[in-house]
């Protein structure tokens, strides 16, 4: 009894091992696996992973309209603070006043990319972008604003 | 043809006919060090970007690609930057054991190429007990690191050269039996009678399972005798930083490394020379025909290539298997391998005295 298990156990070790190596082996023999970027020199043609997050953006359409009621729930989803939301009232065509972003401030040198913001908005205003070039000479350049001068919200979001 | 032995033979005829025989071997003896040196620093280069070309490969990476073409002068570069750095010694540190070691540890690298036939008729020192002497050399290396661990005064090398003290005893064991497998089917001690042992077939087709599984067990043997992965406590960078060389930099550091990939070239052309008939052709007992298209290969071409083979296979059982933890390396060892290979070399004995093999 004893002896079975004993060889039982060198079996399935060897076994897993074997399972491992035939991995690796495969991705030994197979280059066009490799995921590596050359980097500067494939600048124009990256091959970007879905998932990867650079920073993030406000979407805007042609109307230069966007979803962002400023309810400031990715405000108070931030970790760090990075986002900053000023907010006005709109006086609406039955005139009524109506809550509406003036400023959205995103301070890029303190994100983690976190996707926490993005998962907060109720609207599906923000999204992260696959830009990831930021480097610039001045702090003070990585902090934008988020919505496009003279845009306003979309009809119908609320 | 190309043959190594024709070129010695010429600078030895040459040697000899110009000085008086003292001079001419002390000459020799000179050439042989300069070679053997050579040897060491075109192999250590090599080797660290194989290994770093391999483990990208196996990780879905490309690995170093910007010097040189495809990276080749990647190595040569790495070296210039150890040379050039400086070679800290810790302030408590027992300086004189602590310079010594890594010189200690390269001599007994050193030591080990002696008895290895590199091509037909190429071997520095034929002695007839040649693989008494590896065995017993190679377990000196151990000496080196627990020297270097001892005189860094840092907790973590001098675990790490504990950690190797007990790994390298214990593997001795299942490394020696695996050996002597093939000594008993050879009935010889001398490398050069067990190459031409192997002239009608490798031990390793020849010799039916037990040499296979010998086989087996002398490459996880000797995984861990050169402290690799799996077996890599001594140095396990996530648990002691570096192990026995924490404390090492510069060129110091660079010979412990050089070391490390010569140690690993040793073990694997042992272990093509025993199983896979060292600078031997692929020969098949009987066939005329093709055991002479295979002798147009240079032997020296032979032996490489199965060495590099043995190498190749290492260093995919390091980017492959996770780290063993102390216990399980020593359960490994004594419950396993050595069980195994005592059962396995009486299999082997019962074979060769009957006389079943091939």
């Amino acid at each position: 009894m004893f002896l079975k298990e004993y060889i039982s156990d060198v079996y399935k070790g060897v076994k897993s091992l074997l399972t491992g190596m035939k991995k690796t082996g495969y991705y030994f023999v197979h280059p066009s696996e490799i995921i590596t970027q050359q980097y500067p020199e494939n600048r124009h043609d990256l091959n970007l992973p879905e998932r990867f997050r650079g920073e993030v953006v406000m979407s805007h359409d042609e109307n230069n309209e966007h979803a962002c009621t400023g309810c400031t729930a990715c405000e108070l989803a931030c970790p760090n603070g990075t986002i900053k939301i000023i907010t006005k009232f709109d006086i609406t065509p039955e005139g009524k006043k109506k809550k509406a972003i003036d400023t959205f401030i995103y301070h890029l040198e303190l994100c983690t990319m976190c996707n926490l913001c993005v998962q907060a908005c109720p609207t599906d205003a923000i999204k992260m972008s696959q830009k990831f070039e930021h480097s610039v000479y001045d702090r003070s350049r990585l902090t934008k604003k988020l919505n496009q001068p003279g845009s306003k919200i979309r009809e119908g979001v609320e | 043809m190309f043959s190594l032995a024709h070129i010695t033979q010429i600078i030895h005829d040459w040697l000899y006919s110009s000085f008086d025989p003292t001079l001419a071997l002390i000459i020799e003896c000179a050439i042989v060090i300069l070679v053997a040196i050579g040897i060491f620093a075109v192999l250590g280069l090599v080797l660290v970007l194989m290994e770093r070309k391999v483990a990208a490969h196996i990780q879905i990476r490309l690995g170093p690609n910007r010097v040189g073409p495809g990276g080749m002068f990647q190595t040569v570069a790495d070296t210039l930057k150890l040379i050039m750095k400086e070679g800290l010694t810790p302030d408590q540190a027992d300086k004189f054991l602590f310079n010594l070691a890594p010189f200690l540890v390269m001599i007994v690298a050193m030591l080990l190429l002696a008895p290895i036939a590199f091509a037909k008729g190429v071997q520095i020192w034929d002695i007839n007990i040649g693989v008494l002497y590896i065995s017993a050399v190679s377990s000196l290396s151990v000496i080196g690191i627990l020297m270097a661990g001892w005189a860094s005064n840092n907790k973590y090398s001098l675990l790490g050269a504990m950690r190797s003290g007990a790994q390298i005893v214990s593997y001795e064991l299942s490394a020696g039996f695996s050996i002597l497998t093939i000594v008993v089917l050879t009935g010889s001690l001398r490398l050069s009678d067990i190459i031409a042992s192997q002239e009608n077939g490798w031990w390793i087709f020849k010799g039916h399972i037990p040499v296979i599984i010998a086989f087996i067990l002398f490459i996880i043997a000797a995984t861990a005798e050169t402290n690799r992965a799996p077996f890599d406590l001594a140095e396990a960078e996530s648990e002691l930083t570096a192990g026995f060389h924490t404390e090492y930099s510069g060129m110091r550091f660079a010979l412990f490394f050089l070391a490390e990939y010569i140690n690993i070239f040793i073990v694997c052309a042992i272990g093509a020379t025993l199983f896979l008939g060292g600078w031997m052709p692929l020969h098949i007992g009987g066939w005329e025909g093709f055991n002479h298209l295979m002798d147009y290969i240079p032997s020296s071409f032979w032996f490489t290539g199965k060495t590099f083979f043995l190498i190749f296979l290492i260093m995919w059982f390091r980017w492959t298997f996770p780290r063993l933890r102390v216990d399980q390396l020593l359960n490994l060892e004594w419950k396993y391998l050595l069980p195994i290979s005592l059962v396995n070399l009486l299999l082997v004995t019962v074979i060769a005295i009957l006389g079943w093999h091939f």
